[in-house]
């Protein structure tokens, strides 16, 4: 018996660049659980990164995110399209376990080979995704899907990470929560590319779809006049209705971010996104492991303050511009 | 990577054919979850071709599969037979539910590597997967 987690970096790069699905499965399991192997790994593949739409559906708990994407996933195969879709549920944060359930809407794609499904659990990350996700996706990229889709956890009032990773946003949201749509109005309503209510056969559609209609209507009069409008449409994905209309839309957008050179402006941002977001996680853990226990105590007792505390610890780094 | 470097198990639970007794998998699930562990649900009705697939997306270590209506002595072997082409053997494969002690012997030599008749304790089957869990990373480390 192969031991499990077994394998070579450059082997499981060279494997999943030509889609064997065990390679890539095993180079997310290892960003997933932060191996050591995925510095080598990520600097094989990354080169071959940059091409896939990655599509991001996020919205409340319940609203049908999962039955959604599985809806578009059957109708992207259809057109012919590579999809693969990260499916993101939360870990408790008391034992770090997880249900990660969201394949069970999407198990008529399970055998086949032009879709690659993972779970994966947040891991005490707040915002919505894994601390992987990002990764996870580059994966996919190099392995030539041709959409990802990212599916967040239920969201609430600002977990909005998704946006930085996505190219395309789509808030999915249902009739009958009423304020819950209040509340998402917060972080992510400003920032949805694409709106679709969803359980659009059920009561109150009507009064949903005016608020998110005045929603709309009020950011479109923030922005300039000959911005492309955002759209606002309706699905019963648990019967597959409306998923031409927002797989249409989707294309559109991607087309959109390109004729405006949107599309390599948000990869770039994308990048320098993650790298800030790996600075600021191995900063941390290189000065928590700097600072003497005394510093905590000085704080503990009022001796210094927190923010001289921090001022301190970050003195000690080296001042000096770094180039690549 | 600077952070640190964490491996919890993670298990795929699956109902084969057209058994729909859920009960006892959903039990097993939260039990498994309360222990650190991620637990992927496929949902009902699985062939073992889609328990295969699955299993090798989200590369599990560990493939649980409950039967309480019988048929278990064709999907399973079939199953372990499926992971086994796939390149997938190093994956747990383990049983549970309502199996007739004489179909044991078949299963095992089938493939399936552990089985839970009904009334096991799941403080049985967490220890049983964490010891083995424990022994694969003592394996990868030597």
């Amino acid at each position: 018996m192969a031991a499990r987690s077994s394998g070579e970096p450059n082997d499981i790069a060279r494997r999943l660049l030509d889609g064997e699905i065990a390679a890539g499965a095993r180079a997310i399991r290892w960003l997933d659980d932060r191996d050591p192997r995925c510095a080598t790994l990520l600097s094989a593949i990354y080169a071959h990164t940059g091409k896939a739409q990655i599509v991001g559906v996020t919205g409340p708990p319940g609203a049908g995110k999962s039955t959604l994407t599985d809806m578009l996933v059957s109708e992207w195969r259809g057109r012919g399209k590579r999809v693969a879709v990260i499916a993101v549920d939360p870990s408790s944060p008391f034992t770090g376990g997880a249900i990660l359930g969201d394949r069970v809407r999407m198990a008529r794609h399970s055998v086949d080979p032009g879709v690659f499904i993972r779970s994966l659990g947040t891991r005490g990350q707040a915002g919505g995704l894994s601390r992987s996700t990002h990764d996870a996706a580059l994966v996919f990229d190099a392995m030539g899907y041709d959409i990802v889709v990212v599916e967040t956890v239920g969201v609430g009032q600002d977990e909005i990470d998704v946006v930085n990773l996505a190219h395309t946003t789509i808030i999915v949201a249902v009739p009958g929560l009423g304020d819950e749509i209040q509340a998402v109005k917060a972080g992510i309503m400003e920032a949805g590319d694409i709106f679709v209510v969803n359980k659009a056969d059920r009561d109150g559609y009507d009064a949903t779809h005016r608020q998110m209609e005045l929603i709309l209507h009020l950011r479109a009069s923030a922005l300039p006049p000959d911005a492309p409008a955002v759209p606002l449409l309706r699905a019963v994905a648990a019967k597959g209705e409306g998923a031409a209309e927002i797989v249409d839309a989707i294309a559109t957008h991607r087309v959109q971010l390109g004729e405006a050179g949107e599309f390599a402006r948000q990869n770039s941002r994308r990048a320098r996104e993650q790298v800030l977001a790996l600075v600021r996680d191995g900063l941390l853990s290189r000065m928590i492991g700097m600072a003497a226990d005394t510093v905590f105590e000085a704080v503990d007792t009022r001796q210094i303050d927190p923010h001289a505390a921090a001022a301190r610890l970050l003195d000690t780094l080296a001042v000096r511009k770094v180039a690549a | 990577m600077a952070t640190s470097y964490q491996r919890p198990l993670r298990v795929l639970l699956a109902k084969l054919g057209m058994d729909t007794h859920t009960v006892g998998v959903t039990i097993i699930g939260h039990a498994l979850r309360e222990a650190g562990m991620e637990v992927i649900f496929t949902g009902l009705k699985q062939t073992p071709e889609m328990v295969c697939s699955a299993a090798i997306q989200e590369d599990v270590d560990v493939v649980g599969i409950s039967t309480l209506s019988a048929g278990h002595t064709r999907s399973l072997p079939k199953l372990a037979r499926l992971l086994r082409e796939a390149g997938a053997e190093d994956k747990l494969l383990v049983a549970g539910g309502v199996i007739p002690e004489e179909d044991k012997p078949v299963l095992e030599a089938a493939g399936v590597d552990r089985i839970f008749t009904m009334g096991s304790d799941t403080r049985d089957i967490v220890a049983y997967l964490n010891a083995w869990w424990k022994e694969q990373q003592s394996e990868e480390a030597a």
